[in-house]
């Protein structure tokens, strides 16, 4: 309890604000991420980037901080994507809740696992949700969509989960870490 | 702050993800039943987004500039040879053009041909590629218009070298084009010298399919593909692209336009003459059977 009492009761002012950008730092990192993967770098299949990116942050941090990644901002993101992405409105959001919801209920048994398991389980859920996206597209706009993005999807949320982690790991252990203001 | 009992707050803090899982859904919903409410969103979303993206794009793309002129170096004396070549070439075809040029004129002089208006258009700078898994659209900048924003709905995009799509949304300062690569991009098209029509279809790929060619006259290989104003959504004779086979009986279209690397685009508005939907007349419209299939508006 001896750490714990000044960061509720924080002091000084700087100390405030210094916890609050910590606690912010996810979800502004995750709102910045999806304007970046806008950008016209001419990478193939910059597209499918962005909700692969989003399902991995939304997965590490409700797994590892879920304080700082709350339902709403979880949500927010969620129609972001729908807009920047021509989704229709709303299908991320219940998505990416979807998956909050399914990573919070298994958290007791994959925060203390090994990677290889934390990485599997991304894996499938990355699966599924993308999945669920591509039925609801194709279910809400009344044709049959192409599987061949789908299945790259799969590939990229398989492939670049360790990559994504590696930079996560380290936001979470400094700029994130809400105990060290 | 206001102090809540701790059961109290882990109910609250139980409930938000079912209220804000049922507040998406309602989004879902919303969006179902309104198509504009969200195109409006995305255009006020975009409006907010272009300058910014425009910042970041400029830099990216001296840099891309800076790459390419550094790996042109080495290549400079082939590179030379190779344009004065061309540049012979395109000499001898140029006065070919003139001469061309001069007889077509004559030939409009002694038919009495009567020019199309030339369509207003604006130069926008492509500042994003905002496609989504499922979709094929990029954000372009516009300059302020003194008019109506609206009035670029629905305009169709060139690049230098032929169609790339159609306006979809509208902002104050922003547009969004509807690449014809996209899955719900039909383009009617004419090919080749005779004009046969068909229908260009998006599938997300690279390539268009071509769809409803008459079986008797299959488009050949390598024809070019003109915009056709059958329905009324295009101007005819717009360069769209060539016809490539893949496989067989199934033609693709190679588009002219670079859309993997889209820089600048030209949005041509056509209000005026574009061709009405209703059919036309083979006799004078004075005649009564005419007038019985001509659709009242």
């Amino acid at each position: 309890m001896a750490l714990g009492s000044p960061l509720r009761h924080p002091t000084h002012l700087l100390h405030q604000i210094d916890a609050a950008s910590r606690w912010i730092f996810p979800c502004a990192t995750l709102i910045f991420g999806l304007f970046v993967l806008g950008m016209p770098f001419g990478i193939p299949g910059q597209a499918a980037l962005r909700p692969v990116y989003a399902m991995g942050c939304v997965y590490f941090w409700s797994l590892y901080r879920p304080a700082s990644l709350p339902a709403p901002l979880a949500a927010l993101c969620g129609l972001l994507l729908d807009l920047l992405g021509l989704s229709p409105f709303g299908v991320w959001a219940a998505l990416l809740l979807l998956l909050q919801w399914a990573t919070l209920l298994l958290r007791r048994k994959l925060a203390p696992a090994r990677f290889l398991l934390v990485w599997a389980a991304f894996t499938v859920m990355a699966v599924v949700i993308s999945s669920l996206a591509w039925a609801a597209d194709c279910a809400l706009t009344l044709t049959w969509l192409p599987t061949s993005p789908l299945m790259f999807e799969w590939l990229l949320s398989a492939g670049l989960y360790p990559t994504l982690t590696a930079l996560l790991i380290r936001a979470h252990r400094a700029p994130a870490a809400v105990e060290l203001a | 702050m206001i102090r809540l009992s701790v059961p109290l707050r882990q109910a609250l803090s139980r409930l938000t993800l079912p209220v804000m899982m049922v507040f998406s859904l309602g989004c879902v919903l919303i969006g179902r039943a309104d198509q504009n409410f969200s195109s409006h969103l995305s255009a006020a979303l975009d409006d907010i987004l272009a300058p910014a993206y425009m910042l970041v794009s400029g830099p990216i793309r001296a840099a891309e500039h800076g790459t390419g002129e550094i790996g042109r170096l080495f290549s400079l004396s082939e590179e030379n040879a190779q344009l004065r070549a061309q540049n012979a070439k395109l000499l001898q075809w140029r006065e070919v053009a003139m001469a061309l040029e001069a007889q077509n004129n004559e030939l409009k002089a002694s038919l009495h041909y009567m020019p199309s208006p030339a369509p207003e258009f604006s130069t926008g700078e492509v500042v994003a590629d905002l496609g989504g898994v499922y979709a094929r659209s990029v954000l372009v900048m516009v300059p302020p218009t003194h008019g109506n924003p609206q009035d670029l709905m629905g305009a169709v995009a060139l690049d230098g070298r032929g169609l790339a799509g159609r306006v979809v949304d509208v902002g104050s300062r922003s547009a969004r084009v509807l690449l014809i690569t996209d899955i719900n991009s039909r383009v009617p098209v004419a090919i080749g010298a005779k004009g046969s029509p068909a229908l260009m279809a998006g599938n997300n790929s690279p390539d268009p399919s071509l769809l409803y060619w008459s079986p008797s006259q299959p488009p050949a290989e390598g024809a070019i593909v003109l915009t056709s104003a059958e329905g009324g959504a295009f101007p005819p004779g717009l360069p769209v692209g060539v016809v490539h086979y893949n496989r067989q009986n199934q033609p693709v279209v190679l588009p002219l336009a670079d859309l993997d690397r889209l820089r600048l685009l030209r949005l041509f508005s056509y209000p005026h003459n574009l061709p009405n939907l209703t059919p036309i007349p083979q006799t004078r419209p004075e005649a009564a059977p005419a007038k019985a299939h001509s659709r009242k508006p």
